[in-house]
């Protein structure tokens, strides 16, 4: 039971109080760059999710076997390692059965490559001491943050569109804007406790 | 030392393991691409200059597959590699004569200056103060836009500060004409080797005040074209390459030596000396012809 309460908390930590985009600030460029249509964003989101996920599961595994020999200090050289062949694995993947959003995402799916997010979720499971599954879950729930804070700004920029400011605020601005606002309505979210 | 073996080892299998699995999964996902578009894009010139209007020599491939762009949408490849594109794409070959890009001005020094412009050396940047350091509108504003903008090194900036182009290396990728931000660079058969060195559209006067060598529209060198190739239009002599024989007369009478290239003001002396004894010549036997029928009468 006690083990269902704490996946839950880091659940909901990292999909609404410690949002990996709107209070850590990991994974903005993708947030930024791949948020003008909502389809493409759920793509991303997608990708993103499916990447930490699997990502969290073999960095532990590699964790473990880094701890083992000593070499606790190569952490983020392993992980890099890691996060780069499951980009490209998924590259691969997605080009043979999505071409749709394989060309929707772009430049961006190679970036995820260098998404600070799927970093940050690997070095923060090691940093907090989780388990297998915790961290499996921590991965997942943090891809689903950065899902969640994705499509609604993507939702969001689409209306903007039709918003009505000043010209000069016209792009990257009015979307620095945006997000700026977002992250102040999920700080509402930071003294949320439900056990 | 033991641990420096360790680490190499660690992350050597590491990488072994995930580049075994990229392999294999490489394998399985597969994608067959149209092996056409391998040999379109060894076609086209290769040096992304984005003058055809995709996103670099592959996206222009891609699009010539898809029927959306024309086999010579890639100018800097030439004729030749256009007909072997259309021979990969079962089209006929487009025929058409090589064009090169053409600065349709050559005021330089010789244009009048407003006020020294000290900013950005960039023509889009100039443009954006008071309209320019230039008096003439249609100026070349010679901060070398095009030049930057040129992928083959065949724009430079002359010796009287308005930009040229080597024929020799032009391709006609059209990059420098979409950096000009005064629309100065056009195509013009490559063949051909005279042009008219000027787009000043304003009237007459307006036109002789802001530079030496602006079109005045005045039309002497339509008057003076055997093969009605040259015309003024806009207020700006324009010349049709279908016509032009490349006689240069025009380039004799143009009082401002807008068209290019201009004529020494000896060899325009000698022409008009020339016609002056053809006039005279006329005239003699018009009196003569005149003085006979009166004589008959």
């Amino acid at each position: 039971m006690e083990q269902i309460t704490n996946l839950l908390a880091i659940t909901l930590a990292a999909i609404l109080a410690n949002n990996f985009i709107f209070s850590q600030f990991l994974g903005c460029c993708p947030f930024l760059g791949v948020s003008k249509k909502v389809d493409t964003a759920v793509g991303m989101g997608i990708a993103v999710t499916f990447v930490m996920g699997l990502a969290s599961a073999v960095c532990y595994a590699v964790n473990l076997l880094l701890i083992n020999l000593g070499l606790g200090y190569m952490q983020t050289v392993a992980f890099i390692l890691v996060i780069a062949a499951l980009v490209q694995f998924i590259e691969m993947f997605l080009q043979k059965s999505m071409p749709a959003l394989y060309t929707a995402l772009g430049v961006y799916l190679p970036l995820i490559t260098t998404n600070c997010a799927v970093l940050g979720v690997v070095l923060l499971n090691v940093q907090n001491n989780y388990n297998f599954i915790e961290s499996v879950v921590y991965g997942i729930t943090g891809g689903l943050g950065f899902l969640l804070a994705i499509v609604l700004f993507a939702s969001i920029r689409e209306r903007l569109v039709f918003a009505d400011y000043p010209k000069a605020f016209d792009g990257f601005p009015i979307a620095l804007v945006t997000a700026g606002l977002m992250a102040l309505a999920f700080m509402g979210f930071s003294g949320l406790k439900v056990w | 030392m033991t641990n420096v073996i360790y680490a190499i080892v660690v992350l050597g299998v590491l990488g072994a393991v995930f580049g075994l699995v990229l392999a294999i999964a490489s394998k399985i996902f597969e994608v067959k691409k149209d092996p056409r578009e391998e040999e379109i894009l060894s076609h086209l010139a290769g040096a992304n200059c984005g003058g055809c209007g995709f996103p670099g020599c592959a996206g222009c491939a891609a699009a010539i597959l898809a029927g959306t762009a024309p086999v010579n949408a890639c100018a800097p490849a030439g004729a030749e590699n256009a007909a072997a594109i259309a021979a990969i794409m079962g089209q006929e070959a487009p025929s058409g004569e090589r064009q090169v890009a053409y600065v349709r001005c050559n005021g330089g020094t010789n244009a009048k200056k407003r006020f020294d412009y000290v900013g950005v050396k960039d023509c889009i940047s100039a443009t954006k103060v008071a309209a320019g350091p230039l008096e003439c509108a249609f100026g070349c504003l010679g901060f070398g836009s095009c030049v930057s903008a040129c992928q083959f090194g065949a724009m430079s900036i002359g010796a009287n500060g308005a930009a040229v182009v080597d024929p020799d290396k032009c391709t006609n990728c059209g990059a420098c004409m979409a950096a000009c931000p005064r629309k100065l660079i056009v195509s013009v058969p490559a063949s051909k080797k005279v042009h008219v060195a000027c787009a000043n559209r304003d009237k007459g006067k307006a036109a002789m005040s802001v530079c030496n060598n602006s079109c005045i529209g005045c039309g002497l060198c339509e008057k003076e074209c055997k093969k009605d190739a040259i015309h003024v239009e806009n207020g700006v002599a324009v010349i049709d390459y279908d016509k032009c024989v490349g006689c240069k007369l025009c380039t004799k009478v143009c009082p401002r030596d807008a068209i290019q290239p201009a004529a020494t003001a000896e060899e325009k002396e000698k022409y008009k000396a020339i016609k002056k004894a053809q006039a005279e010549k006329a005239a003699a036997a018009k009196a003569a012809a005149q003085a006979e029928t009166a004589e008959k009468a």
